[in-house]
């Protein structure tokens, strides 16, 4: 006999990856799996610096609630955290900090430009501003706006889940990749 | 204490030295030599009848058409008791910007000097530590002087017919 009120019936569970199955065992390959888990448990790194963070308290807050997306927790150091967030304007002198918070994440890291300030230096053509985050780290997902709603920001997560789910397990260790990190200078 | 009292007590004690009297919304405006900025303001801090003794904001600007005296170091001090506020402007070349330090005399000066020499390089002579304070150490210009464009030089990809300039 079902209970006599249902709540969250509308809940959504992730696809189970392709594979054989029988009884009492699944047969899948490893990075589908290594995928959908690091999919749906990316650890946010904030690193806002102006109104775009405010956007982003939006996103973490009750009513938007990133948790939903399995990024429930965030960390607010580097070496735990998957998922770098540069939300906000970062000045020239900001730079080698945000390079530095970069290099202590650990691998596998992902990077999500949120904002015009941090994707193009937005409308501070200006001496004293990065034009663009990307001149000194890898970015993987650009968010448009000025700032993005949060659902800008939700779908820019969205967006690297993807990336992230369909990564191939030996992307970090590719030339391509090591080429993509020496054009930045890091190891 | 009026503006009139103040320009008084200055000129009983400086003369002819100090020029350029004004009072743009109210507020005493006057030029000093540049040598005398200190002489200046320790009478403005000690004289027990004017008691300038707060530094408001320490700033520069740049007047490219001033030949001779480019840059201008203005010292806006204040009269907690009475309150009381003035403005005070020195000139000096842009070639030799040297301007001896208020930093001795207001401990407020000093970031303030620094951020002045950051922006206008304004040589602040006895200052104990005149480095760059906001922007990056590797800047090798002095951006607020004006013959500095306020874009970013090093951007390649807004160019001037794409932004109708």
């Amino acid at each position: 006999m079902g209970r006599p009120v249902q709540y969250n019936t509308k809940i959504k569970i992730v696809k189970m990856p392709d594979g054989y199955t029988g009884e009492g065992f699944f047969a899948t390959s490893f990075d589908k799996v290594v995928g959908l888990a690091r999919a749906n448990s990316l650890w946010p790194l904030p690193f806002a610096t102006s109104c775009c963070g405010i956007e982003f308290m939006a996103t973490m807050g009750s009513h938007y609630d990133l948790g939903r997306f399995g990024a429930e927790r965030m960390g607010f150091t580097p070496r735990q955290c998957d998922m770098l967030l540069v939300a906000g304007t970062i000045a020239k002198k900001m730079a080698p900090i945000l390079r530095q918070v970069y290099l202590q994440m650990a691998e596998p890291r992902w990077v999500i430009a949120i904002g015009a300030c941090a994707s193009t230096g937005g409308i501070f053509d200006s001496y004293p501003v990065l034009q663009g985050i990307d001149q000194v780290i890898p970015v993987d997902v650009y968010v448009p706006g000025c700032p993005p709603r949060p659902e800008g920001i939700i779908d820019g997560i969205l967006k690297l889940q993807d990336l992230v789910h369909n990564e191939s397990l030996r992307r970090r260790g590719s030339e391509q990749y090591k080429g993509l990190l020496e054009s930045y200078n890091i190891q | 204490m009026t503006n009139e009292f103040i320009k008084q007590k200055l000129t009983d004690k400086f003369g002819e030295q100090i020029t350029n009297w004004e009072e743009p919304y109210g507020m005493l405006t006057f030029t000093v030599p540049a040598a005398q900025n200190l002489k200046v303001m320790q009478h403005l801090y000690d004289e027990e009848m004017l008691r300038f003794r707060f530094l408001t904001d320490l700033t520069a600007v740049h007047f490219p058409d001033r030949k001779g005296e480019e840059l201008s170091v203005v010292y806006h001090l204040h009269n907690l008791v009475d309150n009381a506020r003035i403005r005070m402007k020195i000139f000096v070349p842009i070639e030799t910007p040297d301007v001896f330090t208020a930093s001795q005399l207001f401990s407020a000066a000093n970031w303030m000097e620094r951020e002045t020499y950051d922006f206008f390089g304004v040589n602040f002579v006895g200052h104990p530590n005149l480095i760059r304070i906001l922007n990056v150490d590797e800047m090798d210009y002095f951006p607020m002087r004006k013959e500095y464009p306020m874009e970013d030089p090093t951007r390649i990809d807004k160019d001037d017919e794409m932004f109708g300039r």
